[in-house]
């Protein structure tokens, strides 16, 4: 498993304590689980992802990522709709392993309240909040 | 003491390398209070050539074997198991090694419980079938379980000719759970009423055992078509697998979850248990199946190997979430259950089930004939319910003396088969066996 | 220098079962057919399973080469924490295989089942002597389904006495069928942390014990090892308001004889026959899980119950607050007998001495071994104790990799990853069966495995080697599940 100072936390990113990452792209927001997620969990098999369409608050519970002996819950960062599901983790779950913040994104949001994206963590506080952890 | 190796020598040893003075001094932290007071009142120990003797005398006593002919089914059944089987299973690298969580040194028990998956997927005319439950009726009450997971529908339905045994497991299981089950009546032809279920919208699943209690044939056809209509799943349920030697197995007549009671494929009744909890269902609700599951896979150098997959399912891992508590399971019986279907062979397989039906029919003939009409028209396997003549309780007493079990009283069971005995004959029972019994009842 | 068991050999590959054999052959004596065929409606004739149709040979090469590939007690030691994989006696298999027991219908008349009526009679009777408790159902078939019928047990319970309480108290130490089968009953699970001592204090049952919960489901010993000292002191608060004790017996193996769980004021437990009380594995079952219970609980206990009459053993349903049936019969019978045996040849003093070398094995195991791995919880353990990685994760050694490099040197891994609480956990439980010869042959393995860590770190990463297999790709397994052929 990889050391903090080794984990990818992108600075143009928002990140969840629960280890999700949310990315604002032309007013909706992509969400995704961080570098320290994947690696933790190890090889990603399966991914449960919502149906477009299904609304969630912040905080609730939106799916869950399997790796071959553990499963992480995944929580939304923001509130909203969900707008957009990425199907390439469904026939490829390593997408998550290999790009978290790229072509593993998982969902994307229409906020109900863009300001909760503000209330998430930089990089560097995320990355504090993980040395914390430890 | 065999099973105990520590010489005086080894203890005295051992408690010098950890500095305690005796054994005594390992269990000082148990408080006063937790502790027994007297020594367990259990009987002397016995020696091996005792316990052989007090044992035989146990077994002895049973109406098993010596020349006992038992004509009983009733969800476990009298088979001919080839001596290969206990062979097979028998040997103590099967019988002794742990679950196989180190693919590395369980291969065997990995490839075996592999195969016997695929071929009671083959069996079954299902996609997956898990690697055992406990039994027929945990397995039963399991997939109603499953059904409400996966339709989020709270009500199962259940219809009454599943093994009352069976029923009141599903109750037990339930119990807890604020799902109401609904039971199914039957009709005079000896099979369940599909009226009620058209008449219903909201259930999660429909379980219909085909061959069912009383031994006949379901329109298991009929009632996963309906159970669709209503957006539920359909559970074919059995207790007699070698049924589908002859008859269309659940899922080529649309069953979604087949499962039951694997005994009868070389197992021994045993007085009920350990059994074997057959359980399988289509691809889509794979991953809401209960149970082990063994997966082909290689290894880190492209070997063909087994293991242990979707284990995030269990409870080792998503433990309150899990799709049950199952831990343990009957694998040794599924491997048995799997040599048994290599014995046989397709082609063997076929051929018993005929003979299995044909010596029921030959019986049945009989026993009108002297006098004993068969109660159901539906067509049945090796099993079937007969009206047995005013009095018969009393015969059936009689013939124990004579060393035979003349069918189960159905009275206790449904109370408006008074008078009424189920009758089961496998390939188990000669002609002149079954010719004796007519005698016998007749006299 | 040592030599260990661990070594190569030849055996044999074997292809999948469908793989072999040629349409009619057959390795079943088909019995003579003395009745006239009787065929039924074509309409309800199915094709029959695609089964492949092998010669005996071929079934008994088959079956015989697959034993080959599987670690067995019979061929080495397991020190499984928490499984108790100790030596399974062959007389028992004489036993179980007796022609009046195996081939008993479950549905004889009472009269002609008096043997096993009997033996099941006399074993609920030894196993409540054993766990210091009054009543006893031999129905559920494993441990989780002793656990699911004593959670329906307290289920009923509460609820004759009018009350529908929705949590239960479980502590992270718990092995994952405890809160699985709590969720079967709708019990909300609520986690109750151990102390810094590794034990439950009752002042932390106290903060978390109220009138919504149903009791408290600790396994004693536990799973670290250790006996749960507060057990009474935690008894207490949880009946007084209201709420019932259940005790996970699994390891009941380190306090035969000495233990009297009645008196630590334990309402409910299960056993494991396949652990405590010597009947196989199986490769993963049957195993049995008998419910016992403290007289006040009786009547909930599974029907059918064995009686005894003035004309001798029966069954009885007649107890109207029993939770029902959790099996269609009277449980895993085949696997009661090989336990009867078991007790009936160790006797009282016998399992006493049982429990003693287990916690002797075990401590033994843990003063040797304690510089080599970490200790979390550095105090006399029963009959398992519990490691970390800690000392061998700065050379990134993993707990996984030191289990795959046991099997090299002819041991199967401890339990790993359990409890939850200790990071890279290697539960160690020898049993009492282990001689002291074969327990300094694992404690040299270990240290051997702990020096490469530090020098040659690659012989673990690439652990097994000896084996049948290498590592298995388990990602791709769980990825796109094959699960039949």
């Amino acid at each position: 498993m990889k050391e903090i100072d080794e984990l990818d936390l992108p600075g143009n990113l928002r990140y969840a304590k629960d280890h999700e990452w949310a990315e604002l792209r032309d007013g909706k927001v992509r969400v995704g689980i961080s570098d320290y997620a994947q690696d933790q969990l190890g090889d990603v098999v399966f991914v449960d992802l919502p149906e477009v369409g299904a609304s969630f608050g912040k905080g609730e519970q939106f799916g869950f990522v399997e790796s071959a002996k553990a499963v992480g819950e995944l929580f939304m960062p923001l509130g909203g709709e969900i707008v957009a599901v990425n199907q390439a983790v469904d026939d490829s779950p390593e997408l998550v392993n290999q790009s978290p913040y790229t072509d593993g994104w998982m969902v994307e949001v229409q906020p109900s309240d863009p300001g909760e994206l503000d209330a998430l963590m930089t990089n560097e506080a995320y990355r504090q909040m993980l040395e914390d952890l430890e | 003491m065999r099973y105990l190796p520590h010489t005086g020598e080894d203890v005295a040893s051992m408690l010098r390398a950890l500095g305690a003075r005796t054994l005594e001094a390992l269990f000082e932290n148990i408080p006063r209070e937790c502790r027994r007071e007297t020594a367990l009142r259990l009987p002397e120990a016995l020696t091996e050539w005792e316990l052989d003797d007090h044992m035989a005398r146990l077994a002895g006593s049973m109406a098993a074997g010596g020349g006992w002919e038992v004509f009983v089914g009733a969800g476990c059944y009298e088979h001919h198991i080839p001596a290969l089987v206990p062979a097979l299973v028998g040997r103590s690298e099967f019988v002794t090694s742990y679950t196989p969580y180190q693919p590395e040194v369980s291969q065997g028990t990995l490839q075996a419980i592999y195969e016997y998956q695929t071929l009671v997927t083959r069996l079954l005319g299902m996609d997956v079938a898990n690697a055992s439950m406990y039994d027929g009726a945990s397995a039963l009450a399991e997939a109603l379980l499953m059904a409400v997971r996966i339709t989020g529908k709270k009500k199962v339905v259940v219809s009454r000719l599943v093994h009352p045994l069976h029923r009141q497991v599903v109750r037990t299981y339930f119990s807890p759970t604020g799902g109401e089950v609904v039971e199914l009546p039957l009709l005079e032809d000896g099979t369940t009423d599909p009226g009620p279920l058209e008449e219903m919208d909201t259930f999660a699943a429909v379980a219909v055992q085909s061959p069912n209690f009383m031994g006949c044939v379901e329109d298991l056809g009929g009632f996963a078509a309906l159970a669709h209509e209503k957006e539920a799943l359909c559970i074919g349920s059995f207790t007699e697998p070698l049924a589908y030697g002859l008859f269309k197995s659940p899922g080529s007549l649309g069953a979604d979850i087949a499962c039951g009671e694997g005994q009868s494929l070389g197992v021994p009744m045993s007085f009920g248990g350990p059994g074997l909890g057959m359980f399988a269902c289509k691809a889509p609700h794979m991953r809401s199946l209960p149970g082990r599951l063994v997966g082909k896979t290689v290894d880190r150098e492209g070997r063909q190997g087994f293991v242990l997959t979707l284990a995030t399912r269990e409870q080792h891992i998503r433990r309150e979430k899990a799709t049950s508590n199952i831990c343990t399971n009957n694998s040794l019986c599924a491997l048995a259950a799997a040599v048994y279907m290599a014995a046989l062979g397709g082609t063997g397989f076929r051929e018993l089930a005929r003979l299995n039906r044909d010596k029921a029919e030959y019986l049945k003939a009989r026993l009108e004939a002297a006098g004993c009409p068969t109660r159901f028209r539906a067509p049945t396997f090796n099993e079937f319910v007969a009206r047995c003549p005013e009095g018969f309780e009393k015969k059936h007493r009689d013939l124990l003396g004579r060393k035979i079990v003349a069918g189960l009283r159905l009275e206790p069971y449904y109370p408006e088969l008074s008078g009424h005995y189920l009758f089961c004959a496998t390939e188990t029972k000669s002609r002149e066996s079954m010719d004796l019994l007519v005698s016998e009842m007749a006299s | 220098m040592t030599e260990f068991s661990g070594t190569s050999g030849l055996i044999h590959s074997e292809p999948l079962l469908w793989e072999k054999g040629r349409p009619g052959r057959s390795a079943f004596s088909l019995p003579r057919r003395d009745v006239d065929f009787s065929p039924p409606d074509e309409g309800l004739v199915g094709k029959g399973p695609e089964f492949p149709d092998l010669s005996e040979l071929e079934v008994v090469r088959h079956y015989t080469r697959l034993s080959q590939w599987n670690f067995a007690v019979d061929t080495g030691m397991y020190p499984l924490g928490s499984c108790t994989m100790k030596y399974n006696p062959k007389l028992h298999e004489k036993y179980a295989a007796l022609q009046g027991l195996s081939g008993a219908h479950p549905l004889l008349p009472g009269s002609l089942s008096q043997g096993a009526l009997c033996l099941m009679h006399t074993l609920e009777r030894f196993l409540a002597e054993i766990t210091g408790m009054d009543a006893v159902s031999l129905q559920p078939a494993a441990g989780a389904q002793g656990e699911l019928a004593g959670m329906l047990l307290i289920h009923a319970y509460h609820k004759r006495k009018g009350e529908q309480r929705t949590k239960i108290l479980i502590p992270d130490t718990a092995h994952g069928t405890n809160p699985a089968s709590a969720a079967l009953c709708r019990y909300r699970p609520v986690a109750i942390r151990s102390g810094e001592n590794g034990i439950l204090s009752a002042r932390a049952v106290e903060g978390l014990m109220d009138e919504e919960t149903a009791g408290i489901m600790v396994t004693n010993p536990n799973t670290l090892g250790l006996f749960e000292e507060e057990i009474r002191q935690i008894a207490a608060v949880v009946h007084s308001r209201g709420g019932l004790v259940y005790c996970d017996g699994a390891n009941l193996n380190a306090v035969m004889g000495m233990v009297d769980m009645g008196r630590c004021a334990v309402d409910v437990l299960h056993c494991n026959l396949h652990k405590t009380f010597s009947t196989p594995h199986g490769g993963g079952g049957p195993g049995a899980g008998p419910l016992c219970v403290q007289k006040e609980l009786a009547p909930f206990l599974p029907v059918p119950r064995v009686v005894e009459t003035p004309d001798g053993y029966a069954l009885s349903e007649d107890f109207p607050l029993s939770v029902g049936r959790v099996h269609a019969f009277y449980g895993n019978f085949g696997v009661l007998v090989r336990a009867y045996a078991y007790i009936l040849t160790m006797g009282a003093k016998g399992l006493k001495k049982a429990s003693q070398m287990a916690v002797l094995n075990a401590n033994y195991i843990k003063e040797r071994l304690k510089g080599t791995f970490h200790l979390p919880y550095d105090r006399p353990c029963m009959h398992e104790c519990v490691f970390s990685d800690k000392f061998q994760r700065v050379h990134k050694v993993t707990t996984l990799d030191m289990a795959k490099r046991l099997m090299d040197y002819g041991f199967h891994p401890p339990t790993i990853y359990f409890p939850l609480i200790v990071h890279g956990a290697l539960m160690v439980e020898p049993t009492e069966t282990e001689s002291k010869e074969q327990i300094d042959l694992f404690v040299e393995a270990c240290k051997a495995i702990a020096a490469e860590a530090h020098q040659e770190p690659e012989l673990l990463w690439e652990a097994p080697r000896r084996c049948k297999v290498r590592r298995m790709e388990e990602a791709a397994a769980a990825r796109h599940p094959c699960l039949s052929g």
